[in-house]
């Protein structure tokens, strides 16, 4: 099992690959979007490079659940409903929802994963 | 200009991988062009080959029905030009392939030298925006497949060939009847 840095290193390794971004850009507090960029295409590139540097599975919806937010019993008004953000957090133990939750607009969703969340998913799969 | 980057298929395996040739003649001004003293092959032009290649790959595994486009270059390698009277070969393998996309790893090669290496993101679009969205004409797109002869050549796994699919067909067959009296 490798430690909380050898994977950061690797997922690190991965996004800047993926991203062309340097080094030092990728921090564990940096957004995936926001701070480095990455379009929805970009993720089926990091997918498909933490897989092969984890020797990994990652299934559709796992990392990112957007079928949560494209359910009209989950979203009301443009806002992740109450039962939606519990399905949220069940799905993505990983991830930090706080702030998200204060004010869970579906169009910032896209924004909320770090970093460290990636870094915490891979954790996950290596258990 | 007809926006042709590979000259024909050689070799084309349904959903793993494909060949294909590009010869580069002096006669493409696009040569000259990009370096007016020292002719030689825009290496983006041999990405494109590569994407060609392998957007035609993908897309065969839904008989050319889902619109696929290159997204995204990775890394990209090159070791040396292509000149004039050269002939290149594309080689081009699915790694990964998702509902919205597929990751391909394509190499370029001149003779038994590579001469670049080149990572591709290839991106379907779905969507009710593209819905009515066409990116060929079917009859044109069918003429274009036969002019690479990939049909002379695709396989499957097991060996057994790649059928022209039925909607391509009645497409040419419809655009024949119009244009013969």
């Amino acid at each position: 099992m490798p430690s909380n840095e050898e994977v950061f290193e690797k997922v690190r390794e991965a996004l800047v690959d993926a991203l062309a971004v340097d080094d030092a850009e990728v921090t564990p507090e940096a957004t995936m979007v926001g701070d480095l960029g990455a379009e929805s295409i970009d993720f089926l590139d990091i997918v498909y490079r933490l897989e092969k540097a984890f020797n990994i599975s990652i299934s559709r919806g796992e990392l990112f659940p957007d079928d949560i937010l494209t359910n009209a019993e989950y979203v009301s008004d443009g806002r992740v409903t109450a039962s939606g953000l519990a399905q949220l957090k069940n799905r993505m133990p990983f991830a930090d929802l706080s702030k998200f939750e204060q004010n869970p607009l579906v169009q910032d969703f896209g924004n909320l994963l770090t970093v460290q969340d990636l870094c915490n998913y891979v954790q996950t799969k290596l258990v | 200009m007809r926006w042709f980057w590979i000259d024909r298929f050689e070799e084309f395996v349904v959903g793993q991988s494909a060949r294909t040739v590009k010869n580069v003649s002096l006669g493409e001004e696009h040569l000259d062009d990009y370096n007016v003293t020292w002719p030689y092959m825009p290496p983006p032009l041999m990405i494109e080959g590569l994407a060609q290649s392998g957007g035609l790959l993908l897309g065969q595994m839904s008989d050319f029905k889902a619109r696929v486009v290159l997204a995204k270059v990775g890394r990209a390698s090159f070791d040396e030009l292509a000149r004039p009277g050269d002939r290149l070969t594309y080689e081009i393998r699915l790694l990964s392939q998702q509902p919205d996309g597929a990751i391909a790893e394509g190499t370029i090669y001149r003779n038994q030298d590579t001469l670049g290496r080149v990572e591709l993101v290839f991106a379907s679009l779905h969507g009710p925006e593209f819905e009515a969205v066409e990116l060929f004409q079917p009859h044109e797109f069918l003429r274009m497949l036969r002019s690479m002869r990939l049909f002379e050549v695709a396989r499957h796994p097991d060996g057994t060939p790649v059928k022209i699919p039925a909607h391509l067909l009645a497409a040419e067959n419809a655009a024949l009847a119009v244009t013969t009296p």
